[in-house]
């Protein structure tokens, strides 16, 4: 009895959460439509978000791409299909591990530093001195960086495919010895406009999955400076979570779109 | 009949965490007045300032801003009373990531002021008015509690609101400076007529500005009245607060 009252508790918590999400989604969308957008702010969050990511998103993606080539490559050199190594890996990094990663990183390195911002901002009455100023806090910070978010995050998915695969590339044609015309041709071959599509639209997903989960743990915060740590460890893994757990349902339902391997 | 007050509180009743803040308070203020309002520390005088601005939602009562009840606002409607309405908040809450300068300047290129010749010369004005010349380029950080809250009163004043809440605008000034906010606080009603409400527990500064003063108590106005009334009260619980007495023995 007590297993189910606290089950439909947390129920209730996740619900209401994932209504405050909509809310301030619905909130966000309103206000692009009605004209409130402040381009000056948006461009600076995109070379915040967008410029500066570029350091870490490249090399997760270069030495993911290195080391999956590595382990691929040990394992099919047994069944003598060195050479399919190319495909997998660049259909692998287009679908999944591109926007993955990116996801994650952003996650950890925009989403924490957003919602502490924002929180920090909320806790010491900014937010409240930004509203008594007839300025709404959803058009002067959320906004912005929704839409910086959109623009760079699937920017960053492309940048983090592309170096994977250069990294793949460059690990079995100098370190292992794969045939740098089989690999090519294979991966051509395989690699289908469909792969890309896919992650660019899971990196769309991901951007609004971040931005929004990180803009509502900021501007829940409260309880000081203590509040504004825990509102960061929540953005952060909370949006990891969401990351990992919306990619397996996106794959599964994108895939009716973009069948693999036809 | 009397004129209608410029905000008009009835009733007000809030309640945070199982804590009675305010219970059924009621409040005029007329146009063109400066209301002091006193009390003693925690008893709820900033949560009410927040109220008048839609900052929070009162349990009960209503809030009449020239005759419009704005309790039931959403966010967006608050926005036009909001313009109307400027509050000096307790701490400043500058915004951290701008200069005293960007601050000041903030509320003006809201109101859609583009001109950076005009912006720079209301902020330079505005900053000498509270004697923060010479710390533009400086951020909130940098700043005493002191000067953080003098930038927090120009930006309040810098496009003149029609009523300005002053939360504890004179706490932790020196005396001097705290004369020239008094003035400052008289010259905007003189001459552009403002309406004030200062919430503030300096007696000096008290009888300065005020046309009337309300002492907040248990949640609820327990003196309404003018400066000389005030001083005349034989009340004991207003004469401990005017005269500055607590009830412990030494
Ligand atoms: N966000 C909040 N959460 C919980 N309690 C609060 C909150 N804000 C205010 N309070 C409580 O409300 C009461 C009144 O606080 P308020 O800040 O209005 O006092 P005050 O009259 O302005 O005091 P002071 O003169 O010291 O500034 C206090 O007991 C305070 O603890
Ligand atoms: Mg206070």
């Amino acid at each position: 009895m007590n297993l189910l009252l606290a089950l439909g508790a947390a129920f209730q918590a996740f619900c209401t959460y994932l209504g405050q999400l909509g809310e301030l989604a619905s909130e966000t969308v309103r206000s692009v439509f009605a004209g409130r957008v402040r381009l000056g702010l948006t461009l600076q969050q995109i070379s915040h978000i967008g410029f500066g990511s570029q350091m870490v998103v490249i090399v997760t993606g270069m030495f993911t791409g290195a080391v999956f080539t590595a382990q691929t490559f040990f394992q099919f050199a047994r069944l003598n299909m060195e050479s399919a190594v190319g495909p997998v890996i660049s259909v692998a990094m287009c679908r999944e591990l591109g926007p993955v990663l990116t996801g994650l990183m952003v996650a950890g390195r925009v989403g924490a530093a957003m919602s502490a911002e924002l929180g920090t901002m909320k806790v010491t009455q900014q937010i409240d001195a930004l509203r008594a100023l007839a300025v709404h806090p959803v058009d002067y910070l959320v906004v912005p960086r929704a839409l910086a978010m959109l623009v760079s995050v699937p920017l960053l998915v492309g940048e983090c495919i592309f170096f994977g695969i250069l990294a793949s590339y460059l690990v079995a044609t100098q370190v292992l010895g794969v045939g740098s015309s089989y690999f090519l041709m294979n991966m051509y071959k395989f690699t289908e406009a469909e792969d890309i599509f896919m992650g660019v639209i899971k990196g769309f997903i991901f951007a609004v999955i971040i931005v929004l989960i990180s803009c509502r743990e900021g501007l829940h915060a409260r309880d000081g400076a203590v509040g504004v740590g825990r509102a960061t460890t929540e953005a952060v893994v909370i949006c990891s979570l969401a990351v990992l757990i919306s990619n397996f349902f996106l794959t599964m339902f994108l895939n009716i779109f973009f069948p693999a391997g036809v | 009949m009397a004129a209608e007050p410029m905000i008009d509180v009835r009733d007000l009743v809030q309640r945070i965490g199982g804590q009675e803040i305010l219970r059924g308070f009621s409040l005029p203020v007329m146009r063109g007045e400066t209301l002091v309002l006193l009390g003693r520390s925690g008893g709820g005088k900033s949560v009410f300032l927040r109220h008048l601005i839609g900052l929070m939602k009162p349990i009960s009562g209503r809030i009449l801003v020239e005759g419009e009840d704005i309790t039931g606002y959403s966010e967006r409607q608050l926005e036009a009373v909001r313009r109307k309405v400027g509050m000096v908040f307790q701490d400043g809450a500058l915004f951290d990531s701008m200069t005293v300068a960007e601050n000041v300047a903030f509320p003006l290129r809201e109101r859609g002021e583009r001109d950076g010749a005009v912006v720079a010369r209301k902020v330079n004005e505005t900053l000498a008015l509270v004697n923060m010349t010479g710390h533009e380029h400086k951020m909130p950080v940098n700043l005493s509690g002191g000067m953080r809250k003098r930038v927090a009163l120009a930006r309040a004043i810098v496009s003149p609101p029609e009523v300005i809440l002053y939360d504890e605008p004179t706490a932790g000034l020196d005396p001097i400076v705290s004369d020239s906010i008094n003035r400052l606080i008289r010259r905007m009603q003189r001459q552009l007529h403002v309406t004030s409400i200062v919430v503030t527990h300096d007696m000096v500064s008290c009888y300065h500005v005020a046309d009337r003063v309300a002492l907040l108590n248990a949640g609820r106005v327990y003196f309404y009245g003018t400066v000389e009334e005030l001083k005349q009260s034989r009340d004991p619980v207003i004469r401990d607060f005017v005269d500055g007495r607590s009830d412990e023995a030494d």
